[in-house]
């Protein structure tokens, strides 16, 4: 099911060149892409749509990209990669705890936007029955669900995929650099921001106390590691 | 006396070159009185200097009060002052005070004692001519004369009794009556006497007797009466005369007149002024206190708001009450801090406005250029479809988008910095894990040009807290600005750390830099080549940024070459962010540089040089030529702005281009000819990675 719905993307950008040509790109590289310009009616685009991805501009008319961000990672844990010509930390961190998956920063390349893309929605294409611990959780990778006590835990595919990336590998220490490459498909030189944020998120989540986490384990000076189970 | 060699000469006693005890005796006197007690510049032997601390101490407090407070100090100087006053006026009033009692009794004293000296000398008289027929009738025997004497000076003895009796009974206490004799002649009844008590001798001043003796008129002195009983004694005027006996023989009369009355006086009024005086002087310290207090009291309400305004707290003011000079300064306090609060808030205001406006503009374009940039890939993409005119032209559309994107970049980055918007974002990173990420990412261009990329001193983990992604900009547009002028030879990357600083030095052999190019090429736009420049990519910016980044960590950035031979960059950061940095490990000339290799062949020690020239200068050494290249040319960290130069003036072919990223293969196809990596870089290698790495930061450190 999943795979037959995998290359709709859904473009929220007022600036019509730009979304056209994001269009020509997307549709090169077979993605299935659908407009829409205004920050009020994005959700309503989204439910209609149902899209794998969506492309969302910060700065939108009516309601801006954070806000839009927020409504949609409300009720649905599809990746969202945010197209921002801020780079300030600020803008950043905002957006990204707004709820996105990545950013990337303008002006970029389409082959740059189409390798993100790709990497958000490469996940769904790997489906191998496997059954992880990490602290007092229980993650079924195939199912794609985390349950502590039998209880669920509801993450987006991306904070699933950080918390799996350090289960798989407990006795690890990753580097921020290392899980920008397995969770989010960068090969160098990216934000470590995106990491800080992210693993906060997944904290907020999965930890009983995110000020003293056990599950997500800050090793200081090099990166995370996986709790003791 | 010229024999006499263990005698110095009288005068300088401490000047013999043969005697150092005295010499260091009198240095150490004269340091005590030239240094002074408090003044701390004591050189003397380090037992005083501790003695000297050891009295100093106590008193630091007070000397820091004195200095600090204004109100002790008026008070205590009114004090001192009004003491002073009070002690001149009491003298001179007592002096007056006692000079009228004295006259009054002086005169008084005179007349008394002049009138008894006549009784004196009238009962004498008397006497002798009573006397006189006795004689007279004793005479005509020759062996009675004895007789008569003995008799006579029996006589007289009770003469003189009565006569002191009589005398001093008319006083009744307000003088007595003392004779003496004349000379030592104590014989003929002229032992001393006196009346009440009063013990002759000492009663009477030796010099009054003398003068008493010398003439026959009375003479006067002020005296204590010494009684031979108990009583204490007490000061007297003390009249004196030389009166003949009934005999005709001289004797000492004087008359005593005790002042008792009148120092009672005296001391009364003493005592009044004394006490007035404390009085007055208590008063005036109050007085004094209370008014500096007026004055002292807004004013420290100003200084402690100053301060508040200085801290930030721009909405401080001061409270003014009436109309005096107190409440206009505190008008005009308030005033100046309004205008300063204006001020800053304008400047604010057009800071942020700026910031957002550069925002925006950024925003606005990029969003267009977004699209031309996946417009001008789609067309490159399928460049093979076209004629050769416009395939080439979907080139150089591509490449040049490229660089007018990284142009942009820089720019709205030294914007930030301009603008005061870069924030660090530190945390302890290893170098080492940088400086691999940054090497790997120039292979690609180092494999174009030729070069080989060495690391070296990186067998310990270099940590210190940086923000990685600006360390690696740095790090990245050093090495690929190394690759790109370096010729083809070999580029060496060096990390250290020693102290509390960690360093990584870039070093290339190509075209080197000329005298001053090492501080022209942070400046923005800089190009050391003009004829060239347009040719290779890179934004100009580069070193800027830089320079920037490395300055945001407290740290520093700064090139070394020399026509020639090659240049070398530094990177030197704090190994923890808060941390001044001293020194860095790693010199800023290289070891293999021309001249170090000159000295070496000539035999001499290089360490010395080059231990100099890793301490780095203040930034106004900046100008400073590279060669020689003894000092080190970028500033280190302060709040200055950049010491680039925007004006800088164009040099050779090496410095300050930057390419961010490894661009089109066509470019610079010509230095790839022209490389040489063999011959010259190949005498150069050796002496680069050598022991030095682990030996040279402790000696950099020694050095400083």
């Amino acid at each position: 099911m999943m795979s037959f719905m995998k290359g709709r993307v859904l473009v929220v950008d007022d600036d019509t060149a730009l979304a056209e040509m994001l269009g020509i790109v997307l549709r090169g590289e077979g993605f299935e892409p659908s407009f829409v310009a205004d920050g009020d009616k994005a959700l309503a685009a989204f439910r209609e749509t149902k899209p794998d991805l969506v492309l969302l501009d910060l700065m939108l008319p009516g309601r801006d990209g954070i806000e839009v961000c927020r409504l949609i990672r409300a009720e649905s844990g599809v990746p969202i990669v945010m197209l921002t010509a801020k780079s300030d930390t600020v803008d950043v961190v905002v957006g990204l705890e707004s709820g996105a998956d990545d950013y990337i920063v303008k002006p970029f390349k389409p082959k740059e936007l189409v390798a993100r893309i790709r990497a958000r929605l490469r996940r769904s294409e790997e489906p191998a029955p496997e059954q992880l611990t990490i602290g007092d959780l229980v993650i079924d990778v195939a199912g794609h669900s985390v349950k502590r006590d039998g209880q669920s835990i509801a993450l987006t595919p991306l904070e699933f995929d950080l918390l799996v990336a350090l289960a798989r590998k407990p006795w690890q220490v990753f580097t921020r650099e290392v899980l920008l490459e397995q969770v989010w498909g960068y090969r160098h030189a990216a934000d470590t921001r995106l990491v800080n944020v992210h693993v906060q998120r997944l904290r907020s989540k999965v930890e009983k106390d995110p000020e003293r986490p056990e599950i997500v384990v800050t090793v200081r000076g090099v990166g995370y590691k996986a709790g003791p189970s | 006396m010229s024999g006499d060699g263990a005698a110095s000469a009288p005068g300088r006693p401490g000047a013999r070159p043969g005697r150092p005890v005295g010499r260091t005796a009198g240095a150490r006197f004269r340091s005590l009185f030239e240094g002074g007690l408090l003044e701390g510049g004591v050189q003397g032997s380090p037992v005083l200097r501790l003695f000297l601390r050891w009295v100093r101490r106590p008193l630091l407090p007070v000397m820091r009060l004195w200095r600090r407070n204004i109100q002790l100090r008026v008070v205590a100087t009114t004090l001192v002052m009004s003491l002073g006053v009070v002690l001149l006026l009491g003298f001179v009033v007592i002096g007056q005070v006692r000079n009228g009692l004295l006259d009054a009794k002086v005169k008084a004293s005179q007349s008394q004692a002049t009138g008894g000296f006549a009784v004196a000398k009238q009962k004498a008289d008397e006497a002798a001519s009573g006397a006189g027929t006795g004689a007279a009738a004793g005479s005509g025997t020759a062996d009675g004369t004895s007789a008569t004497d003995g008799r006579q000076s029996q006589n007289v003895i009770q003469w003189m009794s009565d006569l002191v009796e009589s005398l001093s009974s008319g006083g009744a206490g307000a003088f007595d009556v003392v004779t003496l004799p004349v000379g030592d002649d104590s014989g003929g009844g002229r032992s001393p006497r006196g009346s009440g008590n009063v013990n002759p001798t000492s009663s009477v001043p030796a010099d009054l007797r003398e003068r008493v003796n010398s003439g026959t008129t009375a003479a006067q002195s002020y005296t204590r009466i010494v009684y031979s009983n108990d009583k204490d004694s007490q000061p007297a005027l003390v009249i004196g005369k030389q009166v003949n006996d009934p005999n005709g023989r001289p004797y000492e009369l004087y008359y005593l007149f005790p002042l008792t009355q009148e120092e009672k006086s005296l001391s009364l009024v003493k005592g009044t002024l004394a006490t007035a005086g404390l009085f007055v002087v208590v008063l005036l310290g109050a007085i004094a206190w209370l008014v500096v207090r007026q004055v002292v009291t807004p004013v420290r309400m100003a200084a402690g708001i100053a301060e508040r305004l200085s801290a930030g707290r721009l909405q401080e003011r001061m409270k003014v009450t009436g109309e005096d000079d107190i409440a206009r300064l505190g008008e005009a306090f308030n005033k100046m801090a309004q205008n300063l609060q204006v001020k800053i808030q304008q400047l604010e205001d057009l800071s942020r406005m700026q910031r957002r406006f550069v925002s925006d503009v950024s925003h606005e374009l990029r969003t267009p250029l977004t699209t031309v940039r996946m417009a001008a890939d789609v067309i490159h993409e399928a460049r093979e479809d076209f004629d050769p005119v416009t395939a080439r032209s979907a080139e150089l559309l591509a490449d040049q988008l490229d660089r007018f994107e990284s142009l942009l970049a820089d720019l709205l980055e030294i914007s930030r910095f301009d603008a005061g918007a870069a924030a660090l974002e530190a945390e302890a990173i290893d170098l080492r894990e940088v400086v691999r990420r940054v090497v790997s990412g120039a292979e690609p261009l180092a494999e174009r040009k030729g070069t080989h990329i060495r690391v070296v001193g990186d067998q310990q983990p270099v940590v210190a807290e940086a923000d990685a992604r600006r360390v690696e900009r740095v790090l990245r547009n050093l090495v690929v600005n190394a690759v790109e002028h370096g010729e083809g030879k070999d580029v060496i990357v060096k990390l250290a750390s020693a102290g509390g600083a960690v360093a990584v030095a870039v070093r290339d052999y190509g075209v080197g830099l000329k005298p001053g190019e090492a501080t022209r090429v942070f400046s923005r736009f800089w190009r050391a080549d003009p004829a060239r420049a347009r040719t290779t990519g890179g934004t100009g910016l580069g070193l800027s940024i830089a320079l920037e980044d490395a300055r945001l960590h407290g740290g520093w950035l700064q090139a070394w070459g020399e026509p020639g031979g090659g240049s070398q960059f530094r990177l030197t950061l704090p190994r923890t962010a808060d941390e001044p940095l001293r020194g860095s490990p790693i010199p800023l000339e290289p070891k293999d540089s021309r001249r170090n290799r000159g000295l070496d062949e000539a035999g001499l020690p290089g360490g010395a040089e080059e231990k100099r020239a890793t301490v780095p200068v203040q930034q106004g050494g900046a100008q400073t030529p590279a060669l020689p290249p003894r000092a080190p040319i970028v500033p280190r960290l302060t709040g200055v702005a950049p010491a680039a130069d925007p004006a800088a003036l164009p040099g050779n072919g090496n410095g300050a281009r930057v390419v961010p990223r490894p661009t089109g293969g066509a470019r610079r196809a010509d230095d790839k000819a022209a490389a040489d990596p063999v011959s010259e870089g190949g005498a150069a290698r050796p002496d680069v990675s050598g022991p030095q790495d682990s030996t040279e930061p402790g000696e950099a450190f020694r050095g400083r």
